[in-house]
């Protein structure tokens, strides 16, 4: 599972390059659902960075993120460890199959102003 | 007939190794012109310019081409060779086949090609070059420093010492910029003031230095050696000359709402104030936005009071005109704005401050008289933390994405100063990177840690809140991978610093550049650093890049060595390659002299003839070649095509272009 493939279709997915991060944990400095989460969001871009993907797609986390976005905000190197948590998530829902949403469904809720990320997110919420 | 010579050089294998110097020779020796080709290993040593003078005498060479690095590297070097073998130096031209051939390709079959086509484009232009001979100008014997900080002022002593006149013209009432601010400084942890009150007190005393407080640059023309300076005198409404700086006019004044700036805004001053106890020149100055008298002409107490009749409330700018040889650049910088990180919550609560406010907290002459307390109740604080890289290191848009050097220092030592006067004070440090390097830093930043017992953590803050009067430091603690939060009663913010804003329009003025964070930029960055890429301006402090005083009054003294170099020259060789008008095609158009950056064209009625013994009064351009650059900009603008300049004529750019493209 921990292929190439995976690990570049994560980052793929996440549009964020790993390899801006310094580790200055400011994301999990400001992140609200710090203590609930096994692995921590600047984990998340390490982690993808090593290739640690089967870690990261056995996490808790990815449900226990919030999709605050306050770690995107408040990254001073413009990564995004919200993007990367989504796209493991994301990976995680795809491997277990069946569509959460009908695409003929999105262009009735997108507004160009919701951020990609926060409309996976709530895909995810109201799926079950 | 031209009789021209090719020397090709191998650079040992810099250009050898992508470009097939045999055949580069073989090629060049067949072009019309060229009466003799060789290639060599090292063109620039002494064998090489050995074989270069033998050639020339040998095949009597009216000019030469040596294809070989940059012309900024060795140009002067072939000219100078070209002229002990009794040519004229201005026959030489440079094809640049490795800055813009072999290092650039590794196809060697495509790099030996366009090394031949760069080598006959050199023979092109050669071919209708001609003997000039360089003019020469005076240099003014005195140096313009602006920016009056820790790196204007050892520019300017360095200066003064070696026996030059040195103006220096600082836009604050007081020469001493941000040092002047600071309590301690680290490494030695030395009271700032001690340490540079003296080098101010040295400047005000010199018969050399003349010091243009509370002054800024409005105009500058000319060029190296000569440059005009405008200088703007601010109106302080005080006489200069006549104010003792007794200080009477402050006690008396009603007015006392003005922020102290030299406290950065954390207490108030009178209208009428002198920055602080050892400002120099000491003399006062009115705020006039605070001023009653000039808002709206009540009170006038001041003047009543002052016994030697120094206040003028009418005194207005004034303009001050000057020649100088060369001009120092100093101007400093200041913290960062906070604005984008509302997260530190800077703005919202009074006990977050930046490092530069704390300086101020801890200093005698400070706010809370050097004992620190609390902005918001005055209160001591028992447990502080500071955050490093607020601002720094960051490439969201929101800060800068630089390191600003100094902050790892001096949050070490603001911490060790605490934990020496306030033993019972916890101190924490948020860091993301500890970068110390230099010498005895290092051991400083470990003392803290050591000695005093300062908690260092290795993280970012994400967010400070206030909770019941205590501010919330919420963090990663990332060697324990945990989010701590620390009931602070003070947090300090190590604030990024960026170049003093004003720097933009005095790059402007001097044509020199800036790079995207706005510090200026050197000539070469290991070869030149103190000189900007415009001959006779030079760069010293902060505004080239971060640093501390230690480096500061390093470059200010380098800068200061230059400037003697320069000064020291009764004569400048000019650059011959300048601009010429041809009179009978001129219209008198004025568009050169608009583009002109320098100065260097007027106009002038002249009288031709025009046949049948009459004679017509038209107005054409004239250039005046010591002030001329040789830019170009001229050449390219005239309509009539009037305008062309020496060594770069517009004949010898379209030979060029036609041998590049004649393949
Ligand atoms: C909080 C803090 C603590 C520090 N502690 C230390 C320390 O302990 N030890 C240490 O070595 N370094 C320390 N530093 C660094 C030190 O302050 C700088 O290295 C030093 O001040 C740089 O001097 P400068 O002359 O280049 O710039 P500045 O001090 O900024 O001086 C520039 C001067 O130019 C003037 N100016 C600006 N623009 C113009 C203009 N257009 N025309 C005319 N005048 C102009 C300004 O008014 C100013 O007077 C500290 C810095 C900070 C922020
Ligand atoms: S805030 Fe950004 S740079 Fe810092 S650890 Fe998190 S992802 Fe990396
Ligand atoms: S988006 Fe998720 S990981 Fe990022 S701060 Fe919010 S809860 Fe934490
Ligand atoms: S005239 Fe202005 S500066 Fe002088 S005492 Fe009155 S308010 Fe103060
Ligand atoms: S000097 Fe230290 S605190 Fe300042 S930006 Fe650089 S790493 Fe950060």
């Amino acid at each position: 599972m921990s292929d190439i493939f995976t690990v570049e279709n994560i980052k793929r997915i996440s549009g964020t390059d790993v390899r801006k991060c310094m580790k200055c944990g400011k994301c999990s400095g400001r992140c609200p659902a710090f203590d609930d989460m096994d692995i921590k969001p600047h984990q998340f871009v390490t982690m993808l960075g090593q290739g640690r993907v089967e870690e990261l797609l056995s996490s808790k986390a990815i449900f226990n993120c919030l999709s605050c976005m306050a770690c995107v905000e408040r990254c001073p190197r413009g990564v995004a460890p919200a993007n990367v948590i989504e796209a493991v998530r994301d990976t995680v829902e795809r491997m277990q199959g069946g569509d959460a949403i009908k695409a003929e469904d999105i262009p009735a809720i997108v507004d160009e102003l919701i951020p990609q990320q926060l409309l996976m997110s709530a895909f995810r919420k109201y799926k079950k | 007939m031209q009789r021209i010579g090719v020397f090709i050089c191998h650079c040992g294998s810099n250009i050898a190794a992508t470009v097939d110097v045999e055949r580069v020779t073989e090629a060049l020796a067949k072009e019309p012109g060229v009466v003799y080709a060789v290639n060599y290993q090292y063109m620039c040593s002494e064998n090489g310019q050995q074989l270069i003078k033998n050639a020339i005498a040998e095949h009597r060479l009216t000019g030469i081409v040596v294809c070989s690095c940059s012309p900024r590297m060795h140009e002067a070097t072939f000219r100078k060779t070209a002229e002990a073998a009794g040519l004229n130096a201005y026959m030489v031209e440079i094809a640049n086949i490795r800055e813009q051939c072999s290092w650039i390709h590794k196809d060697i079959e495509e790099a030996t090609e366009k090394a031949i086509v760069l080598a006959r484009t050199a023979v092109a232009k050669i071919l209708l070059d001609k003997p000039l001979t360089a003019g020469e100008t005076g240099v003014t014997k005195r140096a313009l420093v602006i920016g009056g900080g820790i790196a204007g002022i050892q520019a300017a002593l360095d200066i003064a010492d070696a026996g030059y006149e040195v103006d220096i013209v600082e836009k604050r009432p007081t020469i001493g910029g941000r040092m002047a601010q600071l309590d301690k400084t680290f490494p030695t942890l030395d009271c700032s003031a001690c340490i540079l009150t003296p080098k101010m007190v040295d400047c005000a005393q010199s018969d050399k230095i003349n010091i243009f407080s509370y002054s800024e640059v409005e105009e500058v023309k000319g060029f190296v050696g000569n440059f005009d300076v405008k200088i703007r005198k601010k109106a302080r409404h005080v006489d200069e000359t006549k104010c003792t700086g007794c200080g009477v006019c402050m006690a008396s004044c009603p007015s006392k709402k003005g922020l102290n700036e030299f406290n950065m805004n954390l207490n108030n001053r009178p209208a009428i104030y002198i920055p602080f106890a050892q400002a120099i020149p000491n003399v006062a100055i009115i705020d006039p936005e605070q001023c009653l008298k000039l808002k709206s002409d009540k009170c006038g107490l001041c003047q009543r009071k002052c016994g030697v009749g120094a206040i003028d409330y009418k005194q207005e700018d004034s303009f001050v005109e000057r020649k100088y040889g060369a001009i120092v650049v100093a101007t400093g910088f200041r913290p960062i704005k906070l604005d984008n990180f509302n997260e530190f919550g800077y703005a919202d609560n009074k006990d977050v401050v930046t490092s530069l406010e704390l300086e101020r907290l801890m200093n005698a002459a400070g706010p809370t008289k050097g004992t620190l307390l609390r902005p918001s109740d005055g209160k001591h604080p028992k447990v502080i933390t500071f955050i490093q890289c607020v601002g720094s290191r960051d490439v969201s848009g929101c800060g800068k994405p630089y390191c600003s050097k100094i902050c790892c220092m001096y949050t070490a030592k603001h911490a060790m100063l605490i934990r020496e006067k306030y033993p019972d004070t916890e101190v924490h440090v948020f860091y993301i990177d500890i970068r110390t390097p230099g010498k005895n830093y290092d051991e400083f930043y470990r003392r803290a840690v050591e000695q005093y017992g300062v908690d260092y953590i290795k993280g970012m803050v994400g967010k400070v809140y206030n909770e019941n009067g205590k501010l919330m430091v919420q963090g990663s603690d990332l060697l324990d991978n945990k989010q701590i939060v620390i009931p602070s009663d003070l947090v300090v913010l190590a604030t990024a610093i960026e170049p003093d804003p004003s720097v933009r329009d005095i790059a402007t003025k001097l044509t020199i550049s800036i790079d995207t964070n706005d510090f200026l930029t050197e000539a070469h960055a290991k070869l030149r650093p103190v000189e900007s890429p415009t001959a006779g301006v030079f760069l010293a402090g902060v505004c080239q890049g971060p640093k501390d005083v230690p480096e500061t009054v390093s470059q200010a003294s380098a800068c200061a060595s230059k400037v003697i170099g320069l000064l020291a020259k009764d004569k400048l060789k000019g650059n011959p390659c300048v601009s010429h008008v041809d009179e009978n095609m001129c219209t008198g158009c004025s568009q050169c002299e608009q583009v002109c950056p320098y100065g260097a064209i007027t106009y002038i009625d002249k009288e031709f003839r025009i046949g049948g013994g009459k004679t017509e009064t038209r107005r054409v351009a004239s250039v005046n070649p010591a002030v001329c650059q040789g830019c170009g900009a001229c050449t390219v603008t005239c309509p009539s095509g009037a305008m062309d300049l020496y060594g770069f004529s517009s004949a010898q750019i379209l030979k060029e272009v036609e041998a590049i493209c004649k393949r």
